[in-house]
């Protein structure tokens, strides 16, 4: 009993997210992609989630973590292993962590980090509509996001419910998916990857399914450019689940 | 009773917990910067600062460290810090440290790729080819599935043994889905399943020192490969 209400107790809130198929700016073979059932956190990790998770693991405390796992940048504002500085809120997305360390942490909570294709399944709905991707305000909406600086401060739920009932999707910060290293447009994809046609910036945009998705291109794009170790003060993480089926 | 259990059990846990770390004290290193799109090609910065073309901060570069000491610790770089299992080729199970004292040479494929990964292990064997006979002994070769569900063991001998790469500088490497995902994530390699049976991937080509830190990438498919010889054979143990 005592080790399920340990549990229950750092397991931060989740809602279900209904499979289907639809059609993400880059797929397979086939353009379709199919998602399973999965639950996702509510909202992203924040500092307070991610100060208990390291509190318990001092291997991924600031002054422990190995370069192999985390560049220098690694918590960067943090005052110490644990204590923030006095202008980072506790309900704000954790940010400056590494794919490792955000793997980790979703590991620890027998939760793992989402596919790109479940993140964009569920990142293209809007207030109302599972897949807003066609409307003009949901495309505006999130450009705007981008183009405003410090949102990674902000508190999470700040922002949207989504039709699933996750929020902050768009317009805190980026978030780590699991095979973010699946996206090849890098600096390296131009001359050593054997099948980067149409994953290659210029050619990229034509060869993507949806011109006017130019929001997710730039996602796309970033998850193209970053390394496992780096760690950046807009890019931050949540959790998802499988759906246990009965 | 039963609570006394589950008491037991969450001691068990806790214990887990802080069992790992292992710290090195290793700042000599000078940091530089670098703009991570690469406005400005290869230059780099002394001082965090934004770019001057796309205003992105500037991100730091992990310089290496010249020197190479044949020490007892595992450094923080060191690809021996991981701690997932591997199987081998001969049916072994075996981690990453268990390579350690060997020059390592590896490279990322599956084995029922038909475009680029022939001449990808072409090139390994090109490289091998060029190394003294008599300094093969401290270098392993080392050849990790980005498939790990085709790529059984016994799939890997098999390959092994069609391409002349039985010998013992030569390992192959299953692991799981997800220790294939991290050890890409350490070579910096991207790959993605486009079908059942085909993968688009990075072709890298990266050489270790016997102590598991970084020396060398080579990318591209059949490129010159002297700097990658010279720097093997900088980094055997004599």
């Amino acid at each position: 009993m005592l080790l399920i209400a340990v549990k229950a107790n750092c397991q931060s809130k989740m809602v279900t997210i209904k499979g289907g198929t639809y059609t993400p700016l880059y797929g397979r073979d086939s353009l379709q992609v199919t998602i399973l059932d999965f639950e996702m956190d509510v909202y992203p990790v924040t500092n307070k989630d991610f100060l208990e998770f390291i509190k318990k693991k001092s291997k991924w405390k600031k002054s422990k973590i190995i370069r192999l796992f985390a560049d220098e940048n690694y918590l960067y504002s943090w005052k110490s292993d644990t204590s923030l500085n006095k202008s980072q809120s506790l309900e704000a997305p954790i940010t400056n962590v590494s794919w490792f360390v955000a793997n980790a942490y979703c590991e620890c909570q027998g939760k793992r980090l989402p596919t790109i294709d479940e993140w964009e399944y569920v990142a293209m709905a809007n207030e109302k509509l599972p897949d807003a991707r066609i409307l003009k305000t949901y495309n505006e909406f999130i450009l705007s996001w981008y183009e405003k600086p410090k949102t990674f401060n902000n508190k999470i739920g700040s922002t949207f419910k989504n039709y699933w009932g996750v929020f902050d999707l768009h317009g805190l910060v980026w978030e780590w998916t699991s095979d973010f290293n699946s996206v090849l447009i890098s600096g390296e994809s131009r001359k050593d990857v054997d099948n980067d046609s149409n994953l290659f910036c210029g050619s990229a945009a034509v060869g993507a399914t949806d011109l006017m998705n130019y929001a997710a291109f730039m996602r796309y794009a970033i998850r193209g450019s970053v390394k496992a170790k780096y760690t950046m003060k807009n890019l931050g993480f949540r959790c998802v689940k499988d759906k246990i089926t009965n | 009773m039963k609570n006394i259990k589950y008491i037991a059990l969450l001691f068990i846990a806790i214990s887990n917990f802080t069992s790992c770390n292992t710290k090195q004290s290793n700042k000599e290193n000078i940091i530089t910067y670098q703009c991570p799109m690469k406005c400005e090609g290869e230059k780099t910065f002394n001082e965090p600062a934004s770019c001057s073309v796309c205003k992105m901060d500037l991100k730091p570069v992990a310089s290496q460290s010249k020197k190479i000491e044949a020490t007892n610790e595992i450094s923080e770089t060191s690809i021996f810090n991981l701690t997932t299992k591997w199987n081998t080729e001969e049916g072994k199970v075996i981690e990453l440290k268990d390579l350690r004292g060997k020059t390592l040479v590896m490279v990322m494929i599956y084995t029922t790729c038909k475009a680029a990964c022939p001449r990808l292990v072409a090139d390994m064997r090109s490289i091998e080819s060029k190394i003294p006979k008599d300094l093969l002994n401290d270098i392993n070769f080392v050849l990790v599935s980005i498939d790990p569900e085709t790529d059984t063991p016994e799939r890997l001998k098999e390959f092994a043994i069609e391409n002349y790469m039985d010998g013992e500088q030569w390992t192959f490497l299953q692991g799981d889905i997800s220790s294939v995902r991290e050890f890409a994530n350490v070579l910096a390699v991207k790959y993605k399943q486009i079908s059942p049976m085909d993968f688009s991937h990075s072709n890298i080509i990266s050489v270790y020192n016997p102590n598991g830190e970084l020396v060398h990438q080579q990318e591209g498919l059949g490129v010159d490969n002297k700097e990658t010889i010279i720097k093997i054979l900088e980094t055997v143990n004599k």
